[in-house]
């Protein structure tokens, strides 16, 4: 239904081409002129796949631009598909009726992949770039090869690049998970028991979790062995590393609330930040300057977030004061363009996501559906993975906070604390 | 044979031949034959009954003793007992508190009189929530909850160190569910009893 308007739209469009949206050129890859309305997003046809992996190689690119939410993949059905691509080249006619402003060819070859884009408006091949991918057989790897073509193929399409090739790590029956971001590949990280929080390194190889029994902090690069940076008595909560990679900001306490504390990766002394006399502050979320800390506190006599600056110093109250007897807000995600913190508050019983804005301190409702925890940015700062029981069990979520679309990322066995990585490199 | 057991063996035979003392005075005098045989027969018949009478309260006696000993045992057992149930007893919390309630502190000082009665004893003290809230700032409260646990018991005058401190947050429910009966249970602190060589001294009223 939605898509059809849209296709409507896009129609109507081409017709009049009064509104045309010129968009800049971005530093990195190739940028395409794509004529469509500024309000809706560009119809993209991806054309079929040749060759054995055909198939599974246009269902991964399709999927990827859809999960994007910035492109509005059109299906072809089956005669359309016989003729959207003719031996002459693209059936522009064809293309321009589907709504179409821009069609997408990938090719298997020998050392990889062959993109062409063509565009649908201009009647001109866009775009040609050869990308390298490991042999099918490898599944995982030619996965992530697949994934890092959509990445620069949305960046190309709409100039923002895609987050296809990132992972989420999260917590399932006391031990670590990765899903990549489209849902597939679930694989255990390590052995750890008892994992809480995960947080990513900015090398996107690296993390950080905190186990309970016994009491620590522990850096692990994937596929390495943990480490503990900090341990003894009381509790060690909610590790994150600072923005420069060069040390975790961590929540400790024994006997006196739990505070904040900034602690060397080397494990040599760590500094206490926050001073919370007693009260416990804990989720540490950077702003992505480095500069600035969201956290939750409890000092007002229930968990509020605050920001501060990142020595400690110039605490603020972020989310506005609410004395209610259930007032509770908490899990602070920053986002990676550093406008908007998005946090859990309890509304009617149940947690619900929001979001809050920096300069104006404006509020958003995410979620209404069931119960909402432990936000976290995708590194495009538009998408957010989440922990929801609306299905059932408390499954992992993704919402893209500009429509409210939301898609179930993980299924199987209760998972919780998702930690969205950064982009992740290689080719 | 060590001298202790020499000296207990004389103090038995001692007793043993005071026994027969005793014993020999209620024996009756032989009498003569010739004299009224009926008074006789009666003053035997006497004595025969006195003796078996003494016999009869003598082990009644010793039974009576050692049923004490065993009653007295069992009561130990069960105040050892209630002593070790009173220092594992769970203290419970309002949510998203970690204030005392009366319940709590009538407990702790139960505890506390123990504790204080048996220096060589360590508790280690667990906080725990129930389910609702983030797992970060549970295990947060958890702490807090055990350290004001701790903080009560060093303010009856129990020493610092004889009490660690650690939270397990909402990861341990005691119960399952998600109501307010199985969150009221859930929200609490533990203890492990350490150091416990031998049996408890009883805390002075």
């Amino acid at each position: 239904m939605r898509l059809s308007s849209v296709r409507l739209l896009s129609a109507l469009l081409i017709a009049f081409p009064a509104i045309v949206l010129a968009q800049d050129t971005t530093s990195r890859g190739v940028r395409i002129g794509l004529t469509y309305d500024p309000g809706t997003k560009p119809g993209v046809v991806v054309l079929p796949v040749a060759g054995v992996a055909g198939d599974s190689l246009a269902a991964i690119l399709s999927r990827d631009l859809d999960f994007g939410d910035r492109i509005a993949i059109i299906a072809l059905d089956p005669a359309a598909a016989r003729t959207a691509f003719r031996a002459g080249g693209p059936n522009w006619v064809l293309l321009a009726r589907l709504g179409a402003a821009a069609a997408v060819q990938v090719t298997p070859t020998a050392s990889g992949m062959h993109l062409a884009v063509y565009n649908v408006a201009t009647k001109q091949t866009a775009l040609i770039r050869d990308f390298r991918a490991p042999a099918m057989s490898d599944t995982r790897a030619w996965r992530a090869a697949v994934h890092g073509l959509a990445d620069e193929l949305e960046e190309s399409l709409t100039g923002t690049r895609g987050i296809a090739r990132t992972r989420v790590l999260f917590e399932r029956g006391g031990r670590l998970w990765m899903v990549d971001a489209d849902g597939q590949g679930e694989t255990p990280v390590g052995s750890a028991s008892t994992p809480g929080s995960p947080a990513w390194h900015p090398n996107g190889r690296t993390v950080t979790y905190s186990t309970y029994v016994p009491s620590q902090i522990v850096v692990q690069d994937l596929g390495g062995r943990p480490r503990a940076i900090a341990s003894g008595a009381g509790v060690y909560i909610s590790p994150v590393f600072t923005p420069d990679g060069g040390a975790v900001v961590y929540a400790h306490g024994v006997d006196d609330g739990v505070d904040l504390y900034l602690g060397p990766l080397d494990g040599s002394g760590a500094r206490r930040l926050s001073v919370g006399r007693g009260s416990d502050n804990v989720s540490p979320s950077f702003s992505p300057d480095g500069r600035r800390v969201a956290f939750v506190s409890g000092r007002a006599g229930h968990p509020e977030i605050y920001t501060m600056d990142a020595d400690g110093t110039n605490v603020d109250l972020l989310t506005p004061l609410d004395v209610g007897e259930s007032a509770y807000r908490a899990s602070p995600s920053w986002s990676p363009d550093g406008r908007l913190v998005a946090f859990q508050s309890r509304i009617g019983g149940q947690f619900q996501l929001l979001t809050v804005g920096l300069r104006d301190r404006a509020l958003k409702q995410l979620t209404s559906d069931g119960n909402n925890d432990d936000p976290s940015w995708a590194p495009d700062a538009r998408h957010l993975v989440f922990v929801s029981n609306r299905s059932g069990t408390r499954q992992l979520w993704v919402i893209d906070a500009e429509s409210g679309r939301a898609r179930q990322l993980t299924r199987g066995a209760s998972a919780r604390l998702p930690a969205w990585s950064p982009r992740i490199g290689g080719s | 044979m060590t001298s202790r057991t020499v000296v207990l063996s004389l103090v038995v035979l001692t007793s043993f031949a005071g026994l027969e003392g005793c014993r020999r005075k209620v024996e009756p005098a032989p009498t003569p034959a010739a004299a009224d045989t009926a008074g006789a027969a009666q003053r035997r018949a006497d004595a025969l009954a006195a003796q078996a009478a003494q016999r009869r309260a003598d082990s009644i006696a010793a039974a009576n003793a050692a049923a004490s000993r065993d009653a007295t045992a069992a009561s130990d057992r069960q105040t050892q007992m209630e002593m070790t149930n009173v220092l594992t007893q769970k203290v419970y919390f309002d949510y998203d508190r970690d204030q005392l309630r009366d319940d709590g502190a009538t407990t702790l000082d139960t505890k506390a009189a123990i504790l204080m009665a048996n220096p060589s004893i360590t508790l280690a003290v667990t906080g725990h929530t129930d389910e609702r809230g983030t797992a970060e700032y549970n295990l947060a409260l958890g702490q807090r909850r055990a350290a004001t646990v701790k903080r009560y018991l060093v303010g009856k005058g129990v020493s610092e160190g004889r009490m660690t401190t650690q939270s397990l947050g909402d990861s341990q429910p005691a119960a399952s569910g998600s109501d307010e009966a199985a969150y009221q249970q859930n929200r609490r602190a533990e203890f492990a009893v350490r150091g416990m060589s031998g049996a408890l001294m009883r805390p002075r009223d």
